[in-house]
């Protein structure tokens, strides 16, 4: 680990001004993913910046009905809080299928959302990776792609060498969660404040895999915003994985039906959290019967390219996907009969 | 016949001696034992799979503040013995797979080490590598023996004839993963050389036997052992990986050596122990099962491929089992192994029987079904009366009785319909058989001595969570007939008599029966009443040894799989085990055991796998979030029961090894489940759900 | 390059110079000499180095040292008082909850930090109802207890320790 000097400012602004002026700097929070990140040779900052408590760490209603989830409260105080549980349910389950009580009692809400795939190239300095080194070529196509996306990939086997390429995931449940709850990221930057809506937070990889998301150097989250689902709004978060606990997701699906609105997201399928426009267009206003869900989902599935690789690659993500979304419905549909 | 002790203290569950220490965590490990101003080590490896070391540039890691020496191949001392090439560290830039040793750093705090080996630079001539291993190999090659010292082939009648003209055959390819053992403690050590000193170099390591341990660095550092001394009073889990020093161990003596007087610290990371640590190699297990119209077996045939490393062979014997399992009249076995350019595989928890009772056990299954027999019924039928290898009878062999009990206590006469649907999910069970040799090493002594109102015994054992603190005062116990209490027992240091290996689920048969030569002589020499300071020394070799009977434990393992229908997500809600292990020592740890083993045979069917990546020669999910092994939520209700068997033959304890043959069968008693729950057959371990999905409806 | 920091460790105050990259783990285990909490990955992955931070079970390989300054730190040695085991620890030792021990006194920080949150309410995964009291099932405690791998794989001997501990019958 390369030894870098560490401050906690005194606040949020002064946080911001400190890394924006430094392009070696970088934000720590509950360091569940930095810390590991240091170690492995993967983040190389020379200046840690501690945000962890600077920001506001409250869960706060707002005046539309909504929630604020402040930026450092940790993942274990929002699913504690009974006003996401009741109100949230596909938040809370996300969050509670993801890592473990030790990690959720580090990781914040502004964080979660930040960590960085779990592609094993890009954790591997000794291996090719354009995320984490631009323009070094990506070992992950024709490797190991059992986690890696099916969605937002130009081809099967697109070209190692070339530097766009990039198969990686984004691993975060709760992000998937807040994409299909529409949520709105509060950012603080050198420039002031602005909204992001959560949908939009992440990329496609683009011509630069290596960015993750749009927040420009030295911008931080300071909050996230949960706007209020109509009444008698269902939702449900389902995580496929290989291990009943702590383990990523191979598959996962957030899903949200409130009335004639049905709102799909996925998780473990592309760069970033999948928002399954098609799909839902399809199924707004019909009748979410076996056959509507898994048609649409095709539909949605059209462009999924399957990567091949070791052990089989991973071309079950695409019925996977498709049965899960299935099965998430059916149970939402059910709870609503009862 | 051996003389049996009478149980009083065998046979209690008594609580383990060092738990309280555990508990609170001040039992302290070899990474961990307070020296005066240590030193840490960081490894630099090899990012090539196989070429040469051109240049390494150590300049920039020597001009950093605190760090205290860089070696490599150019300024490392030359070793007495480099015979061993895998533990020849730093002796010549060849690289023979990636992640080898090419250096270390030593420094002042862990941190600088590490940034240290992170600025070593180092450029390679990288050769083409071979790392992938296939069936048909072109550089397959039949090895002399397999671990440790048996026939790599055997053949009896005529198999191919047999399956030719049986009412019902399989015919199948089966293949199990690599895995590695990933002990929660990694390979870690502390080292100091002090060399005016009698005893110059003094080894804190984490070893399965501090014996052997001191054997292997004497050879390679030609040092006497008296020069050496190894001490290891705990071990954070081995299965098998700390059994035979591996090169972390020369490397930390390397860099004692290089700095006189200053105890060395070094650790693998868990990455590196993807690399450097040992592995069960990929076994890939050609069958042939035969069988007449009831049942009985016709032929029985394995025939087995397997990879090592090109500079260092290791040959699992996977075929092992299937020559003693079931009586067929037509039998063969073949080992056949890959040189490739990878690291060195090892043993891992029933080398031999744990891959090797897969795909027999699978066979079994598949063959059952093709007759219309229940899978218990088929194993009851093919019980031999003697051991089909050698024709020596059973020292004692129980399996039909562990397949009747196992079946009563899970509720196999019950079991629910193939492809049985609950709900969500579609539900199986299955069987299958366990085994594992009952062994005694050849070499162990135990002093006991009478000290202060006490009796002190004295063997360089090695408790590795195994439980051997508590259970050797047991026997030392009986054999003394004295009260447990008044029994203090020492291990894990060679200062203490020289003992064995803790592997091969031999160390309790091994040192319990030194031990008991010991205490039978002090009584016979002493009596009743000694005074302070009398003393005996007793050895294993002393005991009574069987060689009439073939000696093996016995068990049955039954599996409740559940696959979502979904999504085909797998749960071993139940997993039942029955064995027949000769007397328990002490119920409580052997428990403990048998769960242990079962589990991690649950984790091997569900989870295991270190995925190869041949382009670039290194395992691609190489730490524990990758490489899944089970959690406690994967657990359910896992038992173990075990029949009261009574063997005269294997020693005067009556006990058969524990530590190994949990872990055996279980893999194919949980793809049986899958089987009967799904109607997919999957050959191929681990289980996971892409292997379902594709045959769920 | 240094900072200073204070901390309590098991009820001792100290105050440290510590380099910016050092893990809370590694100030415990090669600073302070207690190595009650274990480096297994020292990446968040196996829970072998839980302890109680400020009350709250974590991970002391992921929490740099310095960013913890003033903090209350209490590993597995620290919840046993004046030769008296934690109730977690005497149900270890009663149902015979691990093996070869290196796992251990995390997996005790753990289910003493799991019983905490049990109490407060929290749910889990492993909850059906999310907004219901959990309770102490095997079921729950597994799930609870599944950020602490065991290569032993006490799991079945673990699960009732921490229903015992919990006043629970398991």
């Amino acid at each position: 680990m390369k030894p870098f000097a560490y401050t906690r400012p005194g606040s949020a602004a002064e946080a911001v001004r400190e890394v924006a002026v430094e392009p070696g700097a970088v934000f720590l929070a509950g360091g569940t993913n930095l810390v590991d990140h240091l170690k492995l040779g993967v983040a190389r900052p020379d200046l840690v910046v501690d945000v962890r408590t600077l920001t506001s760490r409250e869960i706060t209603d707002l005046p539309d009905g909504g929630l604020r989830l402040g930026a450092a409260s940790t993942n274990s105080e929002v699913t504690a809080d009974r006003r996401v549980r009741e109100r949230y349910p596909v938040l809370a389950q996300a969050l509670l299928a993801g890592a473990t009580g030790q990690l959720r009692n580090a990781a914040t809400t502004g964080g979660n959302p930040l960590q960085r795939t779990r592609c094993v190239y890009f954790q591997d300095v000794t291996t090719r990776c354009n995320k984490r080194e631009p323009g070094s070529g990506c070992s992950a196509v024709g490797g190991y792609t059992r986690y890696h996306a099916v969605l937002g990939v130009g081809s099967a086997m697109p070209d190692p060498t070339a530097p766009e390429t990039c198969i990686a995931t984004h691993p975060s449940d709760m992000a998937v969660a807040l994409t299909a709850l529409d949520a709105q990221v509060q950012v603080l930057g050198p420039a002031g404040e602005r909204t992001i809506p959560f949908g939009e937070l992440h990329r496609l990889p683009g011509d630069h895999p290596s960015r993750d998301t749009v927040l420009e150097h030295g911008e931080l989250i300071t909050a996230v915003d949960l706007p209020p689902l109509p009444s008698g709004a269902r939702s449900a978060y389902r995580k496929v994985r290989d291990r009943a606990s702590y383990a990523f997701a191979l598959v996962s699906v957030a899903a949200v039906v409130a009335g004639e609105d049905v709102r799909i997201a996925l998780g473990g399928m592309a760069h970033r959290p999948w928002r399954a426009t098609r799909a839902e267009a399809l199924l707004t206003g019909g009748p979410l019967t076996e056959h509507a869900v898994a048609h649409a989902m095709e539909v949605e599935l059209t462009a999924a390219q399957p990567q091949p690789g070791l052990e089989g690659g991973n071309g079950f993500k695409i019925p996977l996907a498709t049965r899960t979304v299935v099965a998430t419905l059916r149970d939402l549909t059910a709870e609503a009969l009862r | 016949m051996t003389d049996l002790l009478q149980p009083r203290a065998i046979g209690q569950g008594l609580v383990r001696r060092d738990g309280e220490a555990k508990v609170r965590g001040t039992a302290t490990y070899a990474y961990e034992t307070p020296v005066d101003h240590p030193a840490y080590a960081h490894p630099v490896q090899a990012a090539i799979a196989r070429g040469r070391v051109t240049r390494i540039d150590t300049s920039a890691a020597e001009a950093l503040d605190g760090v205290l020496a860089v070696l490599t191949h150019e300024n490392a001392e030359r070793l007495a013995s480099t015979e061993d090439r895998e533990l020849a560290v730093l002796q010549s830039p060849e690289v023979a797979f990636r992640g080898q040793l090419v250096g270390v750093v030593l420094a002042e705090t862990s941190e600088l080490a590490r940034q240290g080996a992170d600025l070593v630079r180092v450029s390679f001539a990288e050769e083409e590598h071979d790392s992938e291993l296939t069936v048909d190999h072109p550089a397959l090659y039949k090895p002399d023996k397999v671990n440790p010292s048996f026939e790599t082939d055997t053949a009896e009648g005529d198999v191919a004839a047999a399956m030719a003209t049986a009412h019902a055959t399989v015919e199948q390819t089966y293949s199990t993963a690599m895995v590695h053992n990933n002990p929660l403690e990694p390979h870690a050590s502390t080292a100091l050389w002090e060399p005016g000193a009698q005893v110059p170099l003094t080894l804190w390591d984490s070893t399965q036997g501090v014996h052997p341990d001191r054997a292997a660095v004497c050879e390679v550092f030609g040092l006497d052992e008296e020069q050496v001394r190894v001490i290891c009073p705990y071990v954070g889990g081995g299965f098998g990986s700390k059994g035979t020093p591996h090169a972390n161990v020369m490397l930390v003596v390397l860099a004692a050596r290089a700095l006189p007087g200053r105890p060395v610290k070094l650790a693998l990371t868990r990455q590196q122990m993807f690399f450097l640590a040992g592995y069960r190699t990929p076994t890939i297990q050609r069958m042939q099962v035969a069988a007449d119209r009831t049942g009985r077996l016709q032929a029985i045939a394995i025939d087995v491929v397997e990879q090592t490393s090109r500079i260092k062979e290791f040959a699992e014997q996977t075929g092992t089992p299937t020559r003693m399992m079931y009586a067929a009249p037509n039998r063969r076995t073949t080992h056949r192994l890959a040189p490739l350019d990878v690291p060195v595989p090892s043993w891992f928890r029933a080398p031999g029987e744990c891959p090797g009772m897969f795909g027999p056990e699978v066979a079994l299954d598949e063959l059952a079904e093709a007759l219309g027999l229940d899978p218990v019924e088929l194993r009851i039928r093919n019980d031999p009366e003697v051991d089909p290898e050698t024709g020596k009878p059973w020292s004692s062999r129980h399996l039909v009785e562990c397949l009747r009990e196992g079946a009563e206590r899970f509720g196999w006469a019950d079991r629910p319909p193939a492809r049985h649907r609950d709900g969500d999910w579609f539900v199986g069970t299955g069987v299958a058989s366990s085994v594992y040799p009952t062994m005694r090493q050849a070499t162990s002594d135990a002093l006991v001595r009478f000290e202060e109102g006490r009796y002190v015994v004295e063997i360089g054992a090695a408790d590795l969570g195994t439980g051997a603190w508590t259970v050797l005062p047991q026997i030392a116990a009986d054999a003394l007939d004295v009260p447990v209490d008044d029994v203090e027992v020492r291990i894990g240091d060679t200062r203490l008599p020289q003992a064995s290996v803790a592997g091969g689920s031999s160390g309790t048969n091994t040192w319990g029966s030194a031990i008991t030569v010991a205490a039978r002589e002090f009584r016979g020499k002493f009596g009743a009443e000694p005074r302070d300071g009398d003393e005996v020394t007793g050895s294993v070799d002393q005991a009574a040894k069987d060689t009439e009977h073939a000696a093996y434990a016995f068990g049955a393992q039954f599996a409740e799989v559940r696959v979502h229908a979904d999504t085909g997500e797998l749960r071993v809600p139940r997993l039942y085990g029955v064995f027949a292990a000769g007397r328990i020592i002490n119920p409580r740890t052997a428990r403990s055991q048998f769960i242990g083993g079962m589990t991690m045979g649950l984790s091997m069917a569900l989870h295991e796998n270190s995925v190869w990546d041949p382009r670039i020669g290194q395992v691609a999910n190489h730490d524990l979030a990758e490489y899944h092994i089970t959690v406690n939520a994967d657990v359910g209700d896992v038992q173990a029961y075990w029949l009261d068997e009574h063997d005269p033959y294997v020693n005067a304890m009556g006990s058969k090894g524990i530590g190994e043959i949990g872990i055996t069968g279980t893999a194919a008693a949980v793809v049986n489940a899958v089987h009967r729950a799904t109607g997919i057959r999957v050959r191929d371990l681990p289980v996971t759900l892409d292997k379902v999905l594709g045959g769920l409806p | 390059m240094d900072a200073e920091i204070s901390l309590t460790v098991d009820g001792v105050p100290r105050r440290l110079t510590v380099d910016t990259r050092t893990t809370l783990l590694d100030l415990l285990r090669e600073r302070l000499g207690n190595t009650s909490p274990k480096k297994g990955c020292d990446h968040g992955q196996c829970g072998a180095c839980t302890v109680l931070l400020d009350g709250e079970r974590a991970l002391s390989c992921l929490a740099l040292a310095v960013a913890h300054d003033g903090a209350e730190v209490t590993t597995a040695d620290g919840l046993a008082t004046e030769g008296e085991l934690h109730p977690v620890q005497q149900a270890f030792l009663d149902r015979d909850a691990f093996q070869c021990g290196y796992c251990t006194p995390g997996q005790i920080c753990s289910a003493v930090g799991l019983l905490r949150e049990v109490d407060r309410g929290w749910p889990s995964h492993a909850s059906a109802d999310l907004t219901a009291d959990p309770q102490l099932t095997a079921a729950e405690v597994a799930e609870r207890m599944s950020g602490n791998l065991c290569r032993c794989a006490a799991y079945a001997h673990i699960v009732p320790a921490v229903q015992q501990a919990g006043g629970v019958q398991p």
